[in-house]
């Protein structure tokens, strides 16, 4: 396990070295957010909708009967944009992107495609690790922001449609405004680049890693996304703790 | 086959291995082997499989470190960081070794492209020139490499090899999985490139044919151990039991 970190920092040292190429190699760049965008667009649309929902359906109800129906809000947008957003996407890309950059890199390592490039003089962190973190980092917290927005649409649409909570559009949207700060913002979108090169990272390493055949790349892509979910729960808490003097900065 | 009466000046690397070992975990694959490659030769080794050819040839280019002992290529550590700024090394992997997500001629203009070592209509006319000297026509070019048969694929990776004129190309079982006549082209290929560059050949194969089709000289390694060396003639005239054995084994159904 020590092992594995230990190799996984040196990965992301070497990530760090490589970024310096990141213009030259910007079409590689573009052509991987092209695909986490192609990739995960829609489903996030749909998981923060619904995330947006219930969160109002949830606690609206309790809000209501206590008086304080019109708090709902600034708790389903703080909710969202400091906590479920930038982990629910995290969770979402690891599936879906993070375990398939480890079955690509993993099956060019059975098949000798890395050792190909190495020894064209290719550096594989330059050309396949590099481009391809730099991309989730990009993606991950616009797709937080993403989010963020169709969460509090969700929740919006759940508030004034539901008989039970019925707050209107404008007293949910006017309380969210009174109540979130750019500070709240920033700290999803803080949270969610860590989140980003955590999954990226990990993602490479496994795949870089794999040894054996098909059961092997089935190892490592289960293992990427079993370590990158590990790794987002234990920064989560890391980093929300860390983040909290952001609580006291600039208003929305 | 037949190995070439003369040979171009060379312009080929020698490579001197001394003493190479390496074992995986407590399994020995490589016992101390040593031999000189000489510069502009095709060098054939030779042996059962698990005999720790391809082990030993991963170890030429760089992409494993040997327990003990050294591979020395013009005179450079092979595990040296810029042996590759230094020499052109090219290697033929036994899967082709193919960049699956690019297409041929993305694959073979790779390393010109990745370094940028020409404009891109020059690239586009070396990939053209290169895939020619495989016989491939430029078609091929826009065909991604699944789409192409076993023997296709090995050529594109000849021509892959080819650019930047490398001095030691080193080819791991060129002609497995291959018919005959696919193998027979394959090890023309060998001999061309050998003929016209003067490039050091190092061919790890357990087909007799190709071996002694194509070899200056041949190595025999068994179990980690280098047994015989010599050239074509001095090969079948040993009288190592292991060699004679590995050479006379034919099927003769009963």
């Amino acid at each position: 396990m020590f092992q594995n970190l230990g190799e996984m920092l040196l990965l992301l040292a070497a990530t760090l070295r490589a970024i310096p190429r990141a213009w030259r190699d910007r079409r590689k760049v573009a052509d991987q957010l092209f695909d986490i965008g192609n990739a995960s667009l829609f489903m996030a649309c749909m998981l923060s909708l619904f995330i947006g929902g219930v969160l109002a359906l949830q606690t609206g109800p309790v809000l209501v009967q206590r008086g304080l129906g019109s708090s709902l809000g600034g708790l389903v947008a703080l909710g969202m944009c400091k906590e479920l957003a930038p982990v629910m996407m995290a969770v979402l890309i690891a599936g879906r992107i993070g375990s398939a950059m480890a079955a690509e890199l993993g099956s060019m390592r059975v098949y000798q495609e890395i050792d190909a490039l190495r020894t064209l003089n290719i550096d594989p962190v330059n050309y396949l690790v590099m481009p391809r973190v730099l991309a989730i980092a990009i993606a991950l917290p616009c797709l937080v922001v993403f989010a963020n927005l169709v969460g509090w649409t969700g929740g919006a649409l759940v508030a004034s449609f539901n008989d039970r909570i019925s707050v209107t559009w404008s007293a949910f949207f006017g309380n969210l405004r009174s109540v979130v700060e750019f500070s709240d913002l920033l700290n999803g979108l803080i949270k969610s680049f860590f989140f980003a090169v955590v999954i990226g990272v990990v993602s490479c390493h496994q795949g870089l890693t794999t040894l054996g055949g098909p059961r092997g790349i089935g190892r490592s892509v289960t293992k990427a996304v079993v370590n990158s979910l590990v790794l987002i729960l234990l920064l989560d808490y890391v980093l929300t703790r860390l983040l909290l003097p952001l609580d006291n900065g600039w208003r929305f | 086959m037949n190995a070439p009466a003369s040979k171009p000046s060379a312009t080929g690397l020698p490579v001197a291995i001394r003493d190479l070992r390496k074992s995986f975990g407590e399994q020995p694959v490589l016992k101390g082997v040593s031999f000189d490659i000489r510069a502009g030769e095709v060098f054939v080794l030779m042996g059962p499989s698990g005999s720790g050819k391809s082990v030993f040839l991963r170890h030429l280019i760089g992409l494993e470190t040997p327990d003990g002992g050294e591979i020395r290529i013009g005179g450079e550590l092979a595990t040296s960081e810029d042996i590759g700024s230094k020499f052109h090394l090219a290697i033929v992997f036994q899967s082709g070794g193919l960049l699956n997500s690019l297409t041929v001629a993305e694959n073979v203009g790779l390393y010109l492209t990745e370094h940028r070592l020409k404009p891109r209509e020059e690239i586009d006319r070396v990939v053209t020139e290169k895939l020619a000297l495989v016989k491939l026509d430029p078609g091929v070019g826009a065909q991604f490499p699944n789409e192409l048969s076993g023997g296709m694929r090995k050529r594109v990776a000849i021509a892959r090899a080819l650019v930047g004129d490398p001095q030691l190309v080193l080819f791991d079982e060129p002609t497995s999985e291959l018919d005959p006549l696919v193998a027979l082209t394959i090890g023309r290929e060998i001999l061309n490139l050998n003929e016209r560059t003067g490039a050091t050949c190092v061919v790890v194969t357990h087909d007799r044919d190709l071996a002694f089709g194509i070899a200056d000289r041949i190595g025999f390694l068994n179990a980690g151990e280098l047994v015989v060396l010599g050239t074509p003639a001095e090969i079948r005239a040993s009288p190592h039991p292991l060699l004679q054995q590995f050479l006379a084994a034919d099927f003769h159904p009963q």
